[in-house]
């Protein structure tokens, strides 16, 4: 947490006061609340009315993809198509696959390309062929996993053009790429607090005026009534105090990191000629460096490297911390095995050049040794024979409709079920451990 | 030594990889995640396979100060474990999928995998002694003991691999576990397989197998005395739920003696045709070194806490042949016939082989 909004948190978690309520108290902490909502707003490029804040990014998509899909389907029932593309975040999807299952929502999934990159007319296609029966679109603003910064703009004025409020998850870019909210055209926009130096558990959704979204919380009526609940005044002072310290310092901090970031990509591939850098070349976020180690399992790679001090991501793990193949990378094309190989290098305020150098020095030994474990080796230590490996999964084609296809993820955590109920317990009882 | 210590999210693998700690050794812990949906494994915390056992192995990794990660071994698991396991019944045979998953996922998948990124060994949290002798002994604990189903593993495989709870008790292990601020002190054993819900095994297989209606019949008069739909859900000494249409003539109770899957026929017979004094086994392995002059007098266990009968052993080319000195019951073929060498430091575990008659 940056020492200013962690500063600004603690001077306001001493006062006491719910903002709802009406005497003294109350006031100062409801004038904290809007102040801070007045900062957001201003950097953000949108109204104070605009700006709800919500318990972070998860629920700020949520409110925007189930809240908007309500109300636009209240006003008609026939619409109920969502439009999405199929390398959002889990907050999107999921909330998606959520309206699919208990809301008979349809869905249109957006291709991307190899780059990860979104195109307007697919978005343009879509529209048009569904003209009249589609609730939302949905697309982010950049991705967290490779990085690639979509064009938010183009594709808004395309949903504006027939009349569809566009969603965009905002959490990544915020701060480190230049985002303004009216100018953008978007209808909702969500932002976080902690990953731009806030507290963890804050965030917003911005939701444009004539915008209307059906509550996931009901209650109080606080957040023009779309979010109730008691503000969390210090969490929020602390918020607005990170969002205003990381746009306005946003030019500055993307140059210096996109040169730390760039010289990192630059000397990774020379120490791993075979690596390959994914995501889009030029519009993307200036920390992300996101790239496949053809032949290494990327578990073993970020195991090696975090034995030296050094972090990355393998992307997103299961419910039991098993490390799941990108669901974005194989929205690229990727296959199973490159998806798995992949890891990624996020560069932030304190990063440093010692710290590049310190991940250029450690990597080629790495990659050896990953590849080494991930190889069948012979001779074993055990004569085993190499067990066949399952086919996999078929990488998706460009404009494959299917969500099942485009979106492999979890496969590994939901394709079987054992449960079995019954009695009569028979067979071998009590050796496991270890 | 760069140690990885296997961790289940029972207190056995913590106390274990606690100790590895205090030896000197740089211990990272990693959890196998073996099923492929880990919410349906198991509906609790039974000592492996499920979220909270895998929360468990975190904290436990936690308060010891180590690093620690999930290591997917699902594919692996359902392919030699739990396919394996399958095929074993449907052959009319009784497999020890423990003893199975040593063999191939704890000291091969995951032991390899290991040494490939550097690491020395696997430390486990197993009740068996590996002293500096390189002997694999039987713990001092009797009836936690796990000898038997880590007597497949060869020498190779024992000479990367530490079992440090070997001279404790499972109460000491409990005690120090709590001393330690172990959340899993007082977790309670696993006593199931860990990939059948609710311990239900006749279940498990009717769900993969499918139903298969055949005949019991009586060995002594060759009469069909019941039927069954499926001859996989009998284990050789089984006496309850035979479900007979008619009792014995000599009115005594049948006990399964052979599944004989061509037929898809069930037999049965009085208690005393169950009584074996010879046993043949095929793919012997020799735990404590190279294969002993053999005939060898030693002592057999014929199943995972069975009884241990003097015998000697004998090998011709690839099969075992084991001569005991007393009749045992309820021998089946699938389980392992491992034998021990009287030792006042600890039996002393010479190798396996998998009983085939």
């Amino acid at each position: 947490m940056l020492d200013e909004a962690l500063e600004a948190y603690v001077a306001t978690a001493r006062e006491v006061g719910n903002a709802s309520s009406l005497h003294a108290a109350g006031r100062r902490a409801r004038r904290r609340v809007e102040e801070s909502r007045e900062r957001v707003a201003a950097v953000l490029g949108a109204r104070p009315s605009e700006v709800i804040f919500t318990g972070g990014g998860t629920e700020s998509d949520n409110l925007a993809v189930k809240g908007i899909f309500w109300a636009r389907r209240g006003n008609g029932p026939d619409r109920r198509r969502v439009i999405s593309s199929a390398v959002e975040h889990h907050a999107v999807l999921d909330s998606v696959d959520w309206l699919v299952e208990h809301e008979s929502a349809e869905v249109g999934w957006l291709p991307v390309d190899a780059a990860g990159r979104l195109d307007p007319d697919d978005l343009r296609a879509e529209l048009t062929a569904h003209a009249d029966r589609v609730a939302v679109v949905t697309a982010m603003w950049a991705n967290n996993e490779v990085g690639t910064v979509q064009p938010v703009a183009e594709l808004a004025a395309v949903a504006a053009e027939h009349g569809v409020p566009f969603h965009t998850d905002a959490v990544q870019a915020v701060g480190q790429v230049p985002v303004d909210f009216a100018a953008s055209g978007a209808a909702a926009l969500t932002v976080t607090g902690h990953k731009l130096g806030g507290p963890t558990g804050v965030g917003a959704l911005l939701l444009g005026r004539d915008v209307a979204a059906v509550p996931l919380l009901h209650g109080g009526g606080q957040e023009r009534d779309v979010r109730s609940g008691t503000l969390d005044t210090a969490g929020i002072v602390a918020f607005a105090v990170a969002v205003e310290t990381a746009v306005k310092g946003q030019q500055e901090y993307a140059a210096r990191v996109a040169a730390l970031r760039d010289d990192l990509i630059e000397r990774v591939r020379r120490a791993v000629p075979e690596v390959v850098y994914n995501g889009d070349p030029t519009d993307r976020l200036p920390g992300n460096a996101h790239f496949s180690f053809p032949g290494c399992e990327g578990d073993a790679l970020l195991l090696l490297l975090d034995a030296q001090g050094i972090a990355c991501s393998t992307g997103s793990a299961c419910s039991a911390g098993v490390a799941q193949p990108s669901h974005v990378l194989l929205a690229m094309g990727a296959d199973d095995d490159r998806a798995r190989s992949s890891l990624r290098f996020t560069l932030g305020h304190t990063s440093s050049q010692a710290d590049v150098d310190a991940l250029v020095a450690a990597l080629p030994a790495a990659v050896e040794r990953a590849r080494r474990a991930a190889a069948p080796r012979t001779p074993r230590l055990t004569p085993h024979p190499p067990t066949p490996r399952p086919p996999p999964v078929p990488g998706p084609l460009r404009r494959t409709p299917s969500i099942m296809k485009l979106l492999p993820r979890r496969s590994a955590c939901r394709a079987d079920n054992f449960m079995i109920d019954g009695v009569a317990p028979g067979g071998p009882t009590g050796w496991c451990a270890g | 030594m760069r140690v990885l210590a296997a961790m289940s999210g029972g207190v056995d693998s913590a106390v274990a990889a606690a100790r590895a700690v205090a030896a000197g050794h740089d211990v990272t812990g990693v959890h196998l995640a073996l099923a492929r949906n880990p919410q349906t494994y198991r509906t609790g915390a039974r000592g492996c396979c499920t979220l909270e056992d895998s929360r468990d192995a975190r904290r436990a990794a936690d308060v010891i100060g180590i690093p620690f990660y999930v290591w997917d071994m699902a594919d692996r698991f359902h392919e030699d474990v739990v396919d394996d396991f399958v095929a074993e019944y449907a052959a009319g045979r009784t497999p020890n999928p423990c003893l199975r998953c040593n063999e191939k996922i704890k000291f091969a998948a995951v032991l390899d995998r290991a040494v490939a990124l550097g690491f020395d060994a696997v430390v486990t949290g197993h009740h068996a002694r590996l002293g500096p002798d390189g002997l694999l002994r039987r713990s001092v604990d009797m009836a936690k003991d796990q000898s038997y189903v880590l007597a497949v593993l060869t020498r190779e495989q024992l000479d990367r691999s530490m079992f440090p709870l070997g001279d404790s008790t499972k109460a000491q292990v409990r005690a120090e576990a709590a001393e330690r601020g172990l959340a899993v002190a007082d977790k309670p054993d696993s006593h199931d397989i860990c990939f059948i819900a609710d311990g239900d095994t006749r279940g498990f297989l009717a769900g993969r197998l499918g139903e298969a209606p055949g005949d019991v019949v009586d060995a002594s008069t060759g009469a069909v005395v019941g039927s069954h739909t499926g001859a996989y859900a009998y284990t050789v000494g089984q006496r309850r739920g035979l479900h007979l249409d008619r009792p014995a003539p000599d009115g005594r109770p049948r006990y399964v003696l052979s599944i004989t899957p061509k037929t898809n026929t069930v037999t049965v017979g009085p208690a005393e045709a169950l009584e074996v004094s010879r046993v043949r086994a095929t793919r012997p392995v020799w735990t404590g070194g190279p294969r002993p002059a053999t005939p060898v007098e030693c002592e057999v266990q014929l199943r995972a806490h069975g009884d241990v009968v003097p015998a000697t052993v004998d090998l011709d080319g690839d099969t075992l042949h084991a001569e005991l000195r007393r009749p045992v019951r309820g021998v089946a073929a699938g389980q392992a016939v491992v034998a021990y060498r009287p030792d006042p430091a600890g039996d002393i575990v010479l190798g396996s082989a998998t009983i085939t008659g």
